[in-house]
């Protein structure tokens, strides 16, 4: 009897996030006349797409038990990187695949000086923020960079699928489904789990504990990578100093979720629905007409909320 | 009467965890608890101590009711809690650790020069007055800062004392001391609770045991009027049979040979282990035992010697090595270094090996599922579903996942380091099964164990370690030859 309860309750629980965003499309459906509209909502979605990208790698590195706050210097990189080759004349394609190994390069590293260096995950990406930063604006000369010239490019922020999806859209929704079963169904994403869980028993079971660390932040630099595509298509330039600040907005997104930050608890449908929250919320708020001051301390109140309700969840 | 519990009842939930308990200790008498995990033992003394609230039932001090409402209640009656995971801040100081939260000051200010002259004072009164007061807990050897505590608590002014497992992380001279220390208190007119799974200490050390089963009350008896069988029966309600059961040693051949091994702490280990063999390791705690098994696994660094394991050399630089060449390792502490408890039994039981239910990577939940029932049915694994979290289980089922999980890889060698420590008695015997019959399907085994009677019971023959050294091997030895050896007394 009590297991049932328990278990009903761990899942209500679970959900908890899902059924405040569905309170918060209600509300604003009501509120709002304009919300619930076809174009309105998929500019909302193309508008999540670049957080819930680098959200769905944060989540892997929060399940580590780690935290990467160089996703938004990674973006700004190797945007430039691939604006500069763009502008001198380089196949998109490439440039654009160049662009996101560069981005999957630089989280290497960081998974490098974390898992064999022994630096903690705070540190290790705090320098590499900073570090990548500074390169971004070197070899953009501190300036944008633009004349991109190319239709294909200008199609992966900007375009649609069957003439009203948002590619952007399409990419979030992809990418969703292979975390997801990445994280659920191979060994890989199980072990991510258990690395999170207890290190020290993972490794004493044979795991290569060290190599899954390396992975897990390559994936999030190349996810970083891949949201700048995305962001330099859109504005159809690179910004040196683009991204800043977007690894607070995808942390947020997967605590809001529900992943623990200690690390081998939480899941990538938990990351979207968060990165969807604050998407919604941030809309909701402007066709609301509330003042764009007051939406950061709306905002602020709501993730914590939304922790402090699941700690008081956890312990009862 | 010191303290009378009268007709203790608590349910958490739907669940009744204690029904119409009583339980009652004398000014100086060590009064055992005992029952197997899960009958309420802790619950019990979470109620005396103020933790939780009992339902129903009184509790009486020095004949006086007395309700314990809360921490601060059970602490002013002289109720005091020596914890089995200690609670001193190891960054603090001993005298910081004892005074915390009540420092003597002046003018605001920690009058340090006060509080070291106090602390000695209760250093002294244990015999314990060569502890530096100034030196940082965390660097005490755990005997010694379980010491602090026993002090902290006098000096709260206890007259209750209640110790959880407190031997389970001593070496035999520390226990030997705080036998000393428990006697000393019992003639200080101290009345102390004894709660552990230590049958022999109980005999050794305590006047009267109560036991619990399942949440009841089954009954009180004078040491000296009762036994080890009765206490056992009175425990599990039935008769479990031969404590170790027998097992028909049949050896093959050698599967480990180790040569003049060394790492940082040990060196000059020589053994040999044969197919269906148990050879259990003895001595006193670091005296170097488990870095045997640690070192051949590659967690520590070998500095010399040679390892063999079917004939072929083995040189192990991670765990990963290791098990690629077929050992298993159930190592000391299953929370911390065995298990990951926030996942299932089914992750847990399939963790040294999963890649083997996967191909491309994408893991076969049909066959992991059906190899982890079967494995679970085998060790009579009682949990209600595979995919219940581990943590939920009890510490023996807990350590049957463990052996499950080492099991999946097929091993050649197993490596157990206390394969049964905190795990009760009915769950000790039937990992005792599971050793013997992986020793007659031919895995040899390897085994730590700081309970003599075990070691005795189990291994073919045993290796006992002595400072670091191998003191030797015996061949099915008398607990006075391994005790001899341990302590340095054979050159």
């Amino acid at each position: 009897m009590m297991n049932m309860n328990v278990q009903h309750k761990a899942t209500l629980q679970k959900l908890g996030p899902f059924l405040a965003l569905l309170v918060l499309v209600a509300g604003l459906a009501i509120t709002s006349p304009d919300f619930m509209t076809v174009g309105n909502l998929l500019n909302v979605f193309r508008q999540v797409s670049i957080n819930a990208l680098i959200a769905f790698g944060m989540t892997l590195v929060i399940l580590l038990g780690g935290i990467d706050l160089s996703v938004g210097s990674i973006l700004a990189l190797s945007s430039v990187l691939t604006a500069l080759m763009l502008s001198h004349g380089v196949d998109p394609v490439v440039a654009a695949s160049v662009g996101i190994l560069a981005g999957a390069g630089m989280g290497m590293i960081n998974g490098v000086i974390i898992s064999k260096g022994k630096v903690a995950p705070f540190i290790a990406t705090l320098g590499m923020m900073t570090i990548l930063r500074g390169l971004s604006l070197v070899f953009s000369e501190g300036r944008p960079i633009t004349g991109l010239n190319s239709d294909f490019f200008a199609m992966l922020g900007g375009g649609y699928v069957a003439g009203f999806i948002p590619v952007p859209v399409i990419l979030m929704l992809v990418m969703f489904a292979v975390f997801w079963f990445v994280l659920k169904r191979t060994v890989f994403g199980r072990h991510v789990y258990a690395v999170g869980g207890n290190e020290e028993a993972a490794a004493l079971s044979g795991i290569k504990t060290d190599r899954i660390k390396i992975w897990v932040y390559t994936l999030s630099g190349a996810m970083a990578a891949t949201a700048g595509m995305i962001l330099t298509s859109r504005l159809n330039s690179a910004q040196p100093t683009a991204g800043t600040g977007y690894e607070l907005d995808a942390i947020a997104a997967v605590v809001l979720g529900g992943t623990s930050l200690t690390g081998g608890r939480g899941w990538i449908f938990g990351t979207l629905v968060g990165a969807l929250l604050i998407g919604i919320l941030n809309n909701g708020l402007n066709l609301l007409g509330v003042s764009s001051f007051y939406q950061q301390v709306i905002k602020g109140v709501v993730i914590l909320l939304a922790v402090l309700l699941d700690r008081s969840g956890k312990k009862a | 009467m010191l303290i009378q519990m009268k007709g203790i009842s608590k349910a958490f939930g739907p669940v009744r965890v204690l029904e119409d308990v009583d339980f009652a200790l004398e000014r100086g008498e060590i009064h055992a608890l005992m029952g197997e995990n899960g009958a309420g033992k802790s619950t019990l003394m979470k109620i005396l101590c103020g933790v939780y609230q009992a339902d129903s039932g009184t509790i009486a001090v020095d004949g006086k009711d007395t309700p314990i409402k809360n921490t601060s209640d059970a602490e002013k009656q002289g109720i005091a809690i020596i914890h089995q995971e200690l609670n001193l801040i190891p960054q603090l100081s001993v005298m910081e650790n004892m005074f915390l939260g009540r420092e003597p000051r002046r003018f605001g200010v920690i009058n340090t020069i006060k509080m070291r002259t106090q602390c000695l004072e209760y250093l002294q009164l244990l015999g314990i007055e060569n502890l530096d007061p100034d030196v940082e807990a965390g660097t005490l050897s755990i005997g010694q800062q379980q010491m602090v505590e026993i002090a902290k608590a006098l000096s709260l002014n206890a007259q209750t004392l209640i110790m959880d497992e407190p031997t389970a992380a001593l070496s035999e001279r520390e226990t030997e001391k705080l036998f000393g220390i428990i006697a000393d208190l019992k003639s200080r007119g101290v009345g102390i609770v004894y709660v552990s799974h230590r049958m022999e200490e109980i005999f050794k050390v305590c006047d009267k045991i109560s036991v619990l089963r399942d949440g009841q009350f089954v009954g009180e008896r004078v040491i000296a009027q009762t036994d080890f069988d009765e206490i056992v029966r009175m425990m599990v309600g039935r008769e479990i049979g031969d404590r170790f059961p027998v097992r028909q040693a049949t050896l093959g051949e050698v599967r480990l040979k180790v040569s003049d091994l060394a790492d940082a702490t040990i060196s000059g280990i020589n053994f040999a282990v044969r197919a269906g063999e148990v050879l259990g390791i003895a001595g006193l705690m670091g005296a170097g035992r488990s870095e045997i098994l640690k070192t051949i696994f590659g967690i520590n660094r070998k500095v010399a010697g040679r390892v063999e394991l079917d004939g072929q050399a083995l040189n192990a630089r991670s765990p990963a090595e290791a098990i690629a060449a077929g050992i298993g390792f159930v190592t000391e502490d299953r929370k911390s270094q065995g298990l990951v408890l926030g996942l299932s039994v089914r992750e847990n039981a399939t963790l040294a090996n999963l890649s083997k239910y996967a191909r491309f990577g994408v893991i076969n939940h049909a066959e992991q599922m059906a190899v982890v029932q079967r494995e679970i049915d085998r060790m009579h694994i009682r949990t209600r579903d595979a995919e219940l979290e581990v943590k939920s289980l009890s510490g023996g089922n807990q350590q049957k996942v463990v052996f499950a999980k080492w099991l999946g890889i097929a091993p050649k060698v197993l490596f157990l380091d206390e394969p049964t420590r905190g795990v009760d008695v009915g769950g000790k015997a039937e990992i005792y099964q599971i050793i013997n019959e992986l020793a007659q399907s031919g895995v040899a085994i390897v085994m730590v164990s700081s309970e003599l009677p075990e070691v005795l019971a189990m291994s073919d023959r045993v290796l006992v370690m002595h400072q670091g050294k191998q003191a030797g091997i015996f061949h099915q030895p008398d607990a006075e030859t391994v005790m001899t050896a341990a302590t340095g007394g054979l050159k």
